[in-house]
């Protein structure tokens, strides 16, 4: 009964997470606006949390070819595909960061790390009033 | 955590944005230096920006590789009455171009301002994540 409760917590801890690495990265893209060269990275987010919470198997998922080597387990996941954003103006410094795609990205990003935070605090609030029973 | 890189990342980069607006102040504190003794007037100087990894994967900051000096030559102005002038009576000015160093400075300065909003927001999810639970 209390794994039905903390199934739900599960699922948003691994999303928190991955919510945190995206907005890393949309962080590094922000603060190398000006490096040339530069190429911006994203994630798929949907594709890294159902790899992450196991319901599909990586990608590139561990190869198995002698008797006493260890399968990955789900759940396990190499480092997120990170993904090379195409740039919609082309740029002399061959740096491919759109500002306002990562500003909008970022504000979307980090609105849902919030809304991520609430779920997470009402499935805690819900489980002590399912233990308190009132 | 994985959020307490972006203060590393944004850091990273203010401080290499800040690096490039002294650049840019000394560029144009000496916009009219003339030419010393040496005969070389002072040359513009600007800051090359590279990627600098932070450890993890995905964490990208920023660093100054190299500052160059731009080695255009400097403005001549004919002006024989000049203590500096040459035996031809020109006058050696710094190659500074106060219109590319505003431009300079305005970009710079709007990139610091980004990756200061980087990481208020970055703060304020990280304290509200420490509160989780607790309302």
């Amino acid at each position: 009964m209390l794994n039905r409760l903390t199934d739900s917590l599960a699922f948003h801890g691994q999303a928190l997470s991955l919510r945190a690495e995206r907005q890393r990265l949309i962080a590094s893209n922000i603060a190398n606006a000006d490096t040339p060269g530069y190429v911006a990275r994203d994630m798929n987010f949907a594709q890294a949390l159902k790899e992450a919470t196991g319901s599909i198997q990586p990608a590139r998922a561990l190869t198995v070819s002698q008797a006493g080597h260890l399968a990955g387990s789900a759940g396990a996941r190499i480092e997120p595909n990170l993904l090379y954003a195409t740039p919609s103006q082309t740029n002399l410094d061959r740096n491919t960061v759109d500002m306002d795609r990562e500003r909008a990205n970022f504000v979307d990003n980090s609105v849902k790390v919030e809304a991520t935070l609430r779920f997470i605090n009402h499935d805690v609030r819900m489980m002590l009033d399912a233990i308190k029973g009132q | 955590m994985s959020m307490l890189n972006i203060f590393n990342v944004a850091g990273s980069a203010i401080s290499a944005q800040s690096q490039r607006l002294n650049v840019v102040a000394s560029n144009l504190a000496n916009a009219d230096t003339v030419a010393g003794p040496d005969g070389n007037a002072y040359k513009a100087r600007q800051v090359t920006f590279q990627t600098q990894l932070m450890g993890e994967v995905g964490a990208a900051g920023v660093k100054v590789s190299t500052v160059s000096e731009d080695q255009t030559p400097g403005r001549r102005v004919h002006d024989p009455k000049h203590p500096s002038a040459d035996a031809d009576g020109y006058v050696t000015y710094s190659n500074v171009n106060a219109v590319e160093e505003m431009v300079n400075m305005i970009s710079a300065s709007r990139s610091y301002q980004n990756n200061v909003e980087v990481m208020n927001t970055a703060k304020t999810l990280l304290l509200k994540t420490l509160q989780m639970g607790q309302s």
